[in-house]
């Protein structure tokens, strides 16, 4: 019988106006991966930051107790030196430092304030070789990847001799193969470190891969903690537990409605990186998308799909841009985002609050950006008119808000996400390219969103869906394009396509095998 | 009806603002037993800050975009200066014209300097820490070190003197200019019909309005206000003109920024550059108008101050670059940009210049003064970050509790992501 490491007793968090959590009781045993899921807003991190003292003692109620001793910790500082470590979902490294510099910033290898750097890069190399990434110490880390980023956060965690290691959605980010990868560093960890790790994930597929206890929190509760290690907890029974109900369908049902004319087409679509000017970032794509329908873009995280989706917006990314757009038979030069904007077309961003919304801004205000000349005249705008249609389209598409003078940043991830849609769909186009659009949202709002991509297209429109998640584009698309390393390596119709075979696709290619 | 709460709320801040100024007029007012509001010293009052207020506009729409300031204003106040004082005294040019000359000066400024920044995309700070030493130069050069005076009197007329009094023999209510009380009583009366002919319109086409009261009060504390300040101003002098042009660029520019498109996008630039640029905001052109528009303003600026001067000095507007963005940042703009207003601008110029004038009527030193407009500008912009980031509220707390940890700023940001007053279902 494994020894408990940590237990959590009715914890109770308060903030102004809000109990985020209300008699949470959690225990993890020495060795094990535990798995924290639950809604956004569910009380996930503010838990996690309770626990490793961001939140210090005296302002929850409740009881820490880790490794048989009461905790009262006043900073991160205390936590970390019981071995508590936490990584936090945006990544904390310094892009301008090294990988070496990085893996022990706070933990100086030190003697009285004076760095012993042949240690530290000893010492980092050891760690480095763990968690098996293959880079040299004194790479920058803005030079590395996400995924190898998320490896070094382990690395550093692993250098302030952790024993708790906390990971607050380590692969929101990442692709499934570099995902996969942190899950088998964490199983290593365990099984040969006897490392403990509590991972927070919305990705319930990798949960079930990875943990052998699950805790499901709702409101700010602890509603059970299922056991994986007898036998496997199915996706719909987490679900279940996470929102409350069963949840049968993830994905609402449409009626497939595609009409025969192609509504927008791209061909040879060539964009070099903005940076590097000789590097091809996006080469040679073509893809058409016939009116009524979804189709999916199935790419890795740097295959180029975001940037082909900015080329096409207007050459908001990318310079030496070739190719052309076609939009309903029509060749179109779009030299700029307005131009792009009038006619018809809308990008939206994977990243709502670097390249989405205005969040210091009302919801207003954010919903007519795109379109103000539908709300002004002459250059003057109509505040009350404004006001009505930003009104019309927060009932459309059920943003939980008082009013639309209400400030985006107060709203939760979900209700963002759909301001970033209403903005969009307030502006009217034809087609709609859609780049992670239920990235970093609940279950609950997942669903709520695709309803609304399933009302658009059944309306006529034409609509391209960027993802990384292999179930969001099963469930929701008509026709696949997988893209890697720049190019489109495959297409499908929905009903040949499987994860396995996707994923065999760009694995193949990558090796080499096959070639556009 | 929760949407004018909502309202209210986010203006808070200028509330506030508001308040400070009026607590500080009325403190000043008893400190200098009532010297502060005497006409003449009113009167005084808006010849002194005219400029200030000019430059806080034109810096506001650059602090806008991201808050990036312009550090040249000062010299090309001065620049502006020297030329008209070239143009006018030295080879006797005609008065109206050479405004016009200098005007066109300021905007060239402005397209070289927005040239830099919007295009070149070189950091605001230091293309215009260049402008001021090349402009500074340039001034120098152009005056040959020396000062020129006296300005003939048709240019001294547009900005020192006062509207002329149609009738003069007229004595209403003791006041010595009756004109300058009849503008007042009409400006009042035009805001009160806006307001009540604006509220109509809504109805008429079933828009939301707010309660009746908000419709009442809101004239009902403006319009006196106009009133009594031109009173006042009557009692002296009459209304210098000066304040026609101020009162001409505030409505111009808060028009601008709060209710046209250009304005909209000026916010949405200074709110997230990247997403403006993705919502069809051009964000280049927008920036270099920024810079081009405060070139513009900062030769209305010019050429007031020289006026007042009267004489076209080297030192001219030493500094001014300084007092235009802390008039700025005490009005609640934010220094990364997207947050700020005409109105806040002006308060925050008003309350810099109330409290010179109070302090100088005082016989408080300069010395003191420049100590004392410090920290008023720390306290204005600290009492915003902590109310925003709610720090006092744990810190006091704690400190009540006797408690002797290391204070920590309870990160708002993750309360934001899983807690806090979010409106997450």
């Amino acid at each position: 019988m494994a020894k408990v490491l940590l237990e959590m007793r009715s914890i109770t968090k308060e903030f102004p106006g809000v109990k985020a959590l209300d008699n949470v009781n959690i225990t993890v045993m020495e060795g094990e991966i535990h798995a924290l899921v639950g809604e956004n807003g569910a009380g996930k991190t503010t838990l996690m930051n309770v626990l490793s003292g961001i939140h210090p003692y005296g302002t929850y109620s409740g009881e820490i107790v880790f490794d048989g001793r009461i905790c009262q910790h006043q900073g991160i500082k205390d936590s970390e030196r019981l071995g508590i470590v936490i990584i936090h979902q945006e990544l904390a490294l310094i892009p301008y430092l090294s990988i070496g510099e990085n893996m022990f910033l706070g933990n100086e290898q030190h003697r009285r304030g004076i760095i012993n750097w042949d240690e530290t890069y000893r010492k980092a190399e050891e760690y480095l070789r763990i968690v098996g990434v293959d880079e040299s110490v004194r790479t920058l880390v803005k030079d590395i990847s996400i995924s190898k980023q998320q490896l070094i956060e382990v690395a550093k965690a692993l250098a302030k001799n952790v024993r708790l290691l906390i990971l607050d959605e380590p692969t929101s980010s990442l692709n499934e193969r570099d995902s996969k990868k942190i899950l088998d560093l964490l199983k290593t960890l365990r099984d040969e470190q006897g490392i403990t790790s509590i991972i927070i994930s919305h990705k319930l597929n990798e949960i079930a891969y990875c943990a052998d206890r699950i805790t499901i929190l709702r409101d700010g509760s602890t509603v059970e903690t299922l056991d994986q290690t007898m036998d496997s907890v199915s996706e719909a029974r987490i679900i279940k537990g996470m929102v409350g109900r069963e949840m049968s369908k993830r994905y609402p049902e449409r009626t497939i409605d595609i009409r025969d004319q192609v509504a927008f087409e791209v061909k040879n679509f060539t964009v070099y990186h903005e940076l590097y000017h000789d590097r091809k970032v996006v080469d040679n794509v073509s893809f058409m998308i016939r009116r009524g329908e979804i189709v999916g873009i199935y790419g890795l995280i740097g295959s180029g799909r975001t940037e082909l989706a900015m080329a096409i917006f207007g050459r908001a990314y990318g310079v030496k841009i070739s190719g052309t757009v076609i939009k309903d038979g029509q060749m179109l030069e779009l030299k700029s985002v307005p131009e792009a904007i009038n006619n018809g077309l809308a990008y939206v961003t994977e990243d709502r609050k670097d390249s989405g919304l205005l969040l210091k801004n009302s919801l207003m205000h954010n919903i007519t950006l795109p379109r103000l000349d539908y709300v002004a005249n002459k250059g003057r705008i109509d505040r009350d008119r404004e006001k009505q249609i930003a009104e019309k389209y927060r009932e459309a598409l059920g943003i939980k808000a008082p009013n639309v003078e209400q400030l985006v940043e107060n709203l939760s991830g979900g209700n963002q996400q759909k301001v970033l849609l209403a903005k969009w769909i307030y502006a009217q186009p034809d087609v709609l390219l859609l780049d992670e659009p239920t990235r970093g949202v609940d279950v609950g709002a997942k669903y709520e969103i695709y309803q609304i991509v399933n009302q658009l297209v059944e309306q006529g429109k034409a609509i391209l869906l960027i993802s990384s998640e292999l179930t969001e584009i099963l469930g929701m698309v008509d026709r696949i394009y997988v893209m890697d390393e720049g190019q489109i390596i495959a297409e499908m119709p929905r009903s040949e396509a499987t994860q396995e075979g996707i994923m065999n696709c760009i694995m193949q290619h990558s090796k080499g095998e096959i070639s556009a | 009806m929760s949407s004018w709460k909502t309202t209210f709320r986010n203006n808070l801040k200028q509330y506030m603002m508001l308040f400070s100024l009026l607590a500080i007029i009325i403190a000043f007012n008893l400190l200098t037993d009532g010297v502060l509001l005497k006409p003449m010293n009113v009167s005084n009052l808006i010849f002194q800050n005219a400029y200030v207020v000019i430059l806080a506009v034109g810096m506001l729409l650059c602090i806008l975009t991201g808050g990036n300031i312009d550090l040249s204003v000062g010299s090309v106040v001065a620049l502006v200066g020297a030329c008209a004082g070239t143009f006018i005294i030295s080879w006797g040019w005609n008065p109206h014209l050479s405004i016009l000359l200098c005007l066109l000066i300021g905007l060239a400024i402005g397209i070289w300097q927005g040239f830099w920044i919007a295009y070149v995309r070189i950091p605001a700070f230091i293309a215009t820490l260049s402008g001021m030493l090349v402009f500074r130069g340039l001034t120098l050069l152009v005056l040959k070190g020396l000062t020129l005076a006296p300005f003939p009197k048709e240019y001294l007329m547009y900005f020192t003197g006062y509207i002329p009094d149609l009738f003069p023999n007229a004595q209403l209510f003791g006041v010595k200019n009756t004109t300058s009380l009849l503008i007042g009583v009409i400006i009042a009366i035009c805001f009160c019909i806006i307001q009540i002919h604006s509220y109509v319109m809504r109805v008429k086409k079933q828009y939301s309005v707010e309660s009746v009261w908000f419709l009442v009060l809101k004239p009902a504390v403006i319009s006196p206000a106009i009133v009594w300040l031109f009173y006042v101003l009557a009692l002296y002098r009459g209304v210098p003109m000066v304040l026609i042009v101020l009162g001409i660029i505030l409505v111009v520019y808060d028009f601008i920024t709060s209710r046209t498109v250009v304005g909209r996008h000026l916010y949405a630039l200074g709110g997230n550059e990247k997403a403006a640029r993705l919502s069809g905001v051009n964000t280049h052109r927008l920036l270099f108008l920024a810079y081009v528009n405060m070139g513009l303003l900062a030769a209305i600026a010019g050429v007031v101050f020289a006026a007042r001067l009267n004489s076209a000095s080297p030192q001219a507007g030493n500094g001014f670059e300084l007092d235009a963005i802390a008039a700025c940042f005490i009005g609640g703009a934010s220094a990364s940009g997207g947050i700020g207003t005409v109105g806040g601008s002006l308060i925050g110029a008003m309350i810099m210049g109330v409290l010179n004038n109070g302090m100088s009527i005082m016989g408080i030193s300069t010395n003191v003064q420049q100590v004392v407009k410090g920290l008023v500008l720390l306290g204005a912009v600290a009492f915003d970050v902590i109310s925003k980031n709610r720090i006092s509220f744990t810190f006091w707390k704690r400190l009540r509790k006797g408690d002797r940890g290391r204070f920590r700023a309870s990160s708002p940001k993750v309360e934001a992501e899983d807690g806090s007053p979010s409106l997450h279902q």
